[in-house]
């Protein structure tokens, strides 16, 4: 690709993420109401799309405030991590054949340390605050990412096994024949559960836990500053998303029984729709565990399936060489 | 973890449910007829005002938003001569309501009650009073009480038997 496609190309993601990000606050609410037998928002435009514009106005006129009691510096630079890192993330995620920012040939070990790096947000935010909910809900957020970042980067491990490479492009074609969706049913089952609580939404959104710490490491944020928080919550939840779908479910390929007329990007959208509904729902479904729960299900239940999921792996590529 | 697979599964089917949203303002919800929304005064059957001006709402009213004061008639009757609901304070609990002796203070199913001025909230008498009888068609107090007035004795009100002699042996 010629240098000016690279740029027009991050630039569309840029504008396109943002924008996703905003129709998904929308979509997810319209989405949340019709499974509480609501309707969500449909007031503004034709089904209520036009909320989102109302929603930008509202926060833009918002008195842009800064606590005196909070670090200032600190306070106004927190929201700013968690977008920029997940928009970074977004450079090596395959959209179709060809259409990517960079193939790097440590893809899987960039996304996972962009997504590490969107926690310095939520954790510097907590402590900027200088509020005792939000620096709760800062250091719940560093546990909750520690944990299940050990285990999110091992589920991923039985991909690159299989695959051989880091890179998401190999990846993607690694799964020609059959999705690693099927072959690493343990490896996705673990990683669906430790990006949720990586991009934490509900059920894994104890650092806010409205119900107790108000809203968490963002209770002292309002405005735009706020917003920016929502738009990388959201980011995120496209991010991992994608991620899912190349890595589990074969990216921009379709199901070979419907030939090649879908162009891939299609099939990738598609399918990532697919995932991020998923996602709602288990918002609507799922209530929030507790904290220690949470932890216990990250080292008791999660680790040792991962653990289990990388021996069967390698035990089974050894004994196929040897077969071979 | 398959109640949690079961319960994602009850929640996905009510995507098509008929949502229980009534969308206000274009689709008026239902409201019986004994709602408990805006006080009104209301007139007996001859179009006279049924307050008499007891006080009984008043004493009654839990957050103390009704303030009349009484007046009598040349007849003997009593009416009040103003009467002041703040409908800033009202709770729309119907205790008055229920206190008033006259069937004079009734709650109607209205409560599209906006203002932009918090002091329009507070409604006189002209405003509390209309022309009907609201609940009770057919009750007029004065005809149905033992009140002596100007115009009726002890004992001509519908129902009532005349005045026992109380000084007199005979049965």
């Amino acid at each position: 690709m010629s240098d000016l496609m690279l740029v027009l190309l991050a630039v569309s993601i840029l504008a396109g993420g943002i924008t996703v990000a905003g129709v998904l606050v929308w979509w997810e609410r319209r989405l949340l109401g019709f499974w509480q037998d609501r309707l969500g928002p449909n007031r503004i435009g034709p089904f209520g799309i036009g909320q989102l514009g109302a929603d930008i106005i509202k926060l833009l006129f918002k008195d842009d405030w800064v606590p005196p009691f909070a670090d200032r510096f600190v306070f106004v630079l927190a929201p700013t991590a968690i977008i920029a890192s997940m928009m970074m993330g977004f450079a090596i995620v395959p959209f179709a054949p060809g259409v990517h920012i960079v193939d790097l040939n440590i893809g899987l070990l960039f996304f996972l340390g962009m997504s590490g790096l969107a926690v310095y947000s939520v954790l510097l935010g907590g402590l900027a605050s200088n509020n005792k909910y939000a620096l709760l809900g800062g250091l719940r957020s560093a546990s909750q990412m520690v944990s299940y970042e050990v285990f999110m980067g091992l589920s991923l491990m039985g991909v690159v096994m299989i695959t051989g490479s880091f890179s998401l492009v190999d990846i993607v074609e690694a799964q020609e024949e059959v999705w690693f969706c099927f072959s690493q049913i343990l490896g996705l089952f673990v990683f669906v559960i430790a990006g949720i609580a990586e991009s934490h939404r509900l059920p894994f959104d104890l650092p806010e836990a409205e119900h107790e710490l108000t809203a968490g490491f963002h209770t002292e944020y309002g405005g735009m500053k706020f917003a920016m928080f929502m738009l990388g919550e959201y980011l995120g939840l496209a991010l991992i998303s994608c991620m899912i779908v190349t890595l589990f479910f074969g990216g921009w390929m379709g199901p070979s029984i419907f030939g090649d007329w879908v162009p891939p990007f299609v099939w990738f959208s598609v399918k990532v729709i697919f995932v991020i509904n998923f996602f709602i729902l288990l918002r609507a479904a799922i209530p929030r565990p507790r904290y220690d729960q949470l932890m216990d299900l990250g080292w008791k239940v999660m680790l040792p399936i991962t653990l289990v999921n990388l021996a069967i792996t390698g035990a089974i590529l050894l004994w196929m060489r040897e077969v071979v | 973890m398959l109640s949690m697979l079961r319960t994602m599964w009850e929640i996905f089917i009510h995507l098509f449910r008929k949502a229980e949203t009534v969308q206000y303002p274009e689709e008026m919800p239902y409201l019986a007829p004994r709602y408990r929304g805006r006080i009104v005064l209301t007139r007996d059957p001859d179009g006279e005002e049924r307050c008499v001006a007891c006080n009984l709402c008043a004493a009654a009213c839990p957050v103390d938003c009704i303030a009349l004061q009484k007046d009598a008639r040349e007849d003997g009757t009593w009416y009040p001569e103003f009467f002041r609901i703040n409908f800033s304070r009202c709770i729309m609990c119907g205790l008055c309501e229920e206190a008033c002796p006259t069937y004079a203070i009734q709650l109607t199913p209205d409560f599209e009650m906006c203002e932009y001025d918090r002091q329009n909230m507070v409604y006189e008498k002209e405003h509390l009073l209309i022309n009907g009888v609201g609940k009770y068609p057919d009750y007029n107090f004065y005809r149905v009480s033992g009140i002596q007035t100007a115009t009726k004795d002890k004992g001509e009100a519908i129902n009532e038997s005349a005045p026992i002699d109380t000084k007199s042996l005979m049965p």
